[in-house]
């Protein structure tokens, strides 16, 4: 023991970054490069071609005090202003909340496969969704409210179900929970659907998700509960780093497992439900952003929280791109790009390097 | 100074720990041993207060259960006897960890928590590898750093729970020996669930003897170590020995031989 037992050898791809720190910027740079670049194309492709320069100049003309005019033809400042950029700013939101949200559930209950949607938040919401729609109430503020409401009764049921299973609703008894209210909740969903055949059509463009309509209005009704929710977790990323070596340890190192988990969990769900209540249910962001940072950027909570909400926000808003451009003048849903695009990426970082050596 | 008032663990109708009342004298070293379930780890659970307990535990006169976890974990490190080693954590971050307790509950370490971790690798022989992933880590140096996080917490008890079981012959006797001159150098009270009964008996100061919960007997390893008390306890015939130095060794017989 003592000095002998350890041979000087180099640690061969930690390089020489100082020993502790665990520095997430050259991989945060990277993701807001990506960002950028998936902004900046956003707002650029469509039935016109707007160019980075109009692109620029518009959103100067809208900085308040700026008494910037913009010269770009008005029309291509419509297009910019109120079509491409409210979609483009929402699509990025929802991303970084589902990837965020993804991670961190992931963490708190120490489930590789968990997903924002695991505790009931896409039961929930799609049957409030599909209630409003059957209802006929489909375009109105009516919506976007009863999803939320749907998504955060839904989670609220599994921890009630959960804390009534077992003394402690930690790990497996809230997913279990989880799993069979979101069963229940897609049941009674279906039968209103089924008795409602005529909405079919737009319950289940509901489901597989759409930036289609999306407007400011949206991002005001939903950059509250998505600033706050990404602000509590990316506040909880070194206790999620401290959760990793489980509740035990965790309670024996000072962390109260239990609190930290409902406000983690509680937070994730806030944010989630308000995302899906105006995007519909766009499935995959947060499982496969979470995992690829992992892999390419390390498992450090303090790297795969704020890499996973740049890099989430860069993968939605790409995904909107191709849904919109790709059959123009239809649109593919979200879901279906998210789940094409994302299964190979997955795949071909699952054989990289890092994950050979197990870091999921 | 950590005293064990009446501690008792049960599980249902069934008691893993019966009214144990014990005492550890500061910079004492005190080993736990007795047969499976015999509630050696339920003990030490409920020492560092992760396990639902009757009785009261104190550290220098104060009651665990009054203080806040983090209070806890600044009087009290527990390493447990299979530590969580998380996917892709290299062994400076895994030590920080032990800093948890002296951090605001949402805030990050400091440059000096990341010298007091780097200055305890160092101590242990781990500063080579501080940027290795736990994963590429050898058993003998698991241990070191999951020690090293454990004394990063700075309490002054340390529970260990069967700390060499994963380890070769001489792996263990190097842990336990750093152990030793750990908490000589930093008078460390240490009470630790120990297997391996000669090991228990070279290392420790005093030995607690338990069986079924209940607490049998307690002293120095030579009045602990009782060949009836121990064949009792364990429900095999055992030999203590003296080696040539003023130790003892234990030595099981096997039951054939036993009866000659």
């Amino acid at each position: 023991m003592r000095a002998k037992g350890a041979p000087p050898r180099a640690a061969p791809e930690s390089g020489r970054r100082a020993p502790g720190r665990v520095s997430a910027r050259s991989p945060l740079v990277i993701a807001a490069l990506l960002l950028a670049g998936a902004m900046i194309l956003s707002l650029a492709l469509g039935p016109v071609t707007i160019s980075p320069a109009d692109q620029v100049s518009t959103l100067l003309g809208h900085v308040p005090l700026l008494g910037f005019r913009s010269g770009a033809p008005a029309v291509n400042q419509a297009i910019v202003w109120e079509i491409r950029l409210p979609r483009t700013v929402l699509a990025g939101l929802v991303g970084a909340m589902l990837a965020a949200g993804g991670a961190s559930y992931q963490g708190v209950l120490r489930n590789s496969l968990a997903d924002p949607y695991l505790l009931g938040v896409a039961a929930g919401a799609g049957l409030g969704a599909t209630a409003v729609i059957a209802a006929g109430r489909a375009g109105t503020l009516v919506l976007p409210v009863a999803a939320f409401a749907g998504a955060v009764a839904a989670v609220l049921l599994t921890y009630l179900v959960a804390a009534a299973g077992s003394e402690r609703a930690g790990g497996y008894a809230v997913i279990l929970a989880g799993v069979a209210v979101a069963a229940m909740l897609t049941a009674f969903q279906t039968y209103l659907q089924q008795q409602n055949t005529q909405q079919i059509q737009q319950i289940y463009t509901w489901i597989l998700g759409s930036f289609s309509v999306a407007s400011w209005a949206d991002v005001r009704l939903v950059l509250p509960y998505i600033a706050i929710s990404l602000l509590v977790l990316f506040a909880h990323r070194r206790v999620l780093d401290v959760l990793r070596v489980g509740g035990d340890e965790a309670a024996a190192l000072g962390v109260d497992p239990e609190r930290a988990r409902l406000v983690i969990v509680g937070a994730a769900t806030l944010g989630t439900a308000a995302a899906v209540s105006v995007s519909g249910l766009i499935g995959f962001v947060g499982i496969v952003v979470p995992h690829a940072v992992r892999l390419a950027a390390g498992a450090s909570y303090r790297i795969v929280l704020p890499v996973s909400m740049v890099g989430g926000a860069a993968f939605l808003v790409l995904a909107d791109l191709v849904a919109r451009t790709v059959q123009a003048p239809s649109e593919v849903p979200i879901g279906v790009i998210t789940a094409v695009v994302g299964g190979p990426f997955f795949l071909f970082v699952l054989r990289s390097r890092r994950s050979r050596q197990g870091v999921l | 100074m950590l005293e064990l008032d009446h501690v008792t663990v049960r599980y249902g109708r069934s008691w893993a720990v019966r009214e144990i009342s014990a005492a550890v004298a500061p910079g004492e070293w005190v080993g736990l041993i007795g047969a499976n379930g015999a509630g050696k780890s339920s003990l030490l659970r409920a020492v560092a207060q992760l396990e639902r307990h009757e009785g009261t535990v104190r550290v220098d006169g104060r009651s665990l259960r009054r203080v806040s976890r983090r209070q806890q974990a600044r009087l009290v490190a527990y390493v447990p006897q299979a530590p969580e080693l998380p996917a892709g954590m290299t062994v400076a971050e895994y030590t920080l960890l032990g800093r948890t307790p002296h951090l605001g509950y949402l805030s990050v370490e400091s440059d000096a928590d990341r010298t007091l971790c780097l200055a305890l690798l160092e101590r242990l022989g781990l500063d080579g590898l501080a940027g290795r992933t736990l994963s590429a880590l050898s058993g003998g140096e698991v241990q070191r750093v999951v020690l090293a996080r454990a004394l990063a917490q700075q309490a002054p008890v340390l529970l260990l729970d069967e700390p060499t079981s994963a380890l070769d012959l001489g792996n263990r006797v190097d842990a336990l020996e750093l152990v030793d001159e750990l908490r000589r150098e930093r008078g460390l009270t240490v009470l630790s669930a120990m297997h391996d009964l000669t090991l228990a008996a070279q290392f420790t100061d005093r030995l607690l003897l338990l069986s079924a919960g209940r607490l049998v007997a307690a002293g120095t390893p030579a009045e602990v170590l009782d060949e009836a008390l121990l064949s009792h306890c364990f429900g095999g015939r055992v030999r203590v020995l003296p080696d040539e130095v003023g130790g003892l060794v234990v030595v099981p017989v096997r039951r054939e031989r036993a009866t000659t």
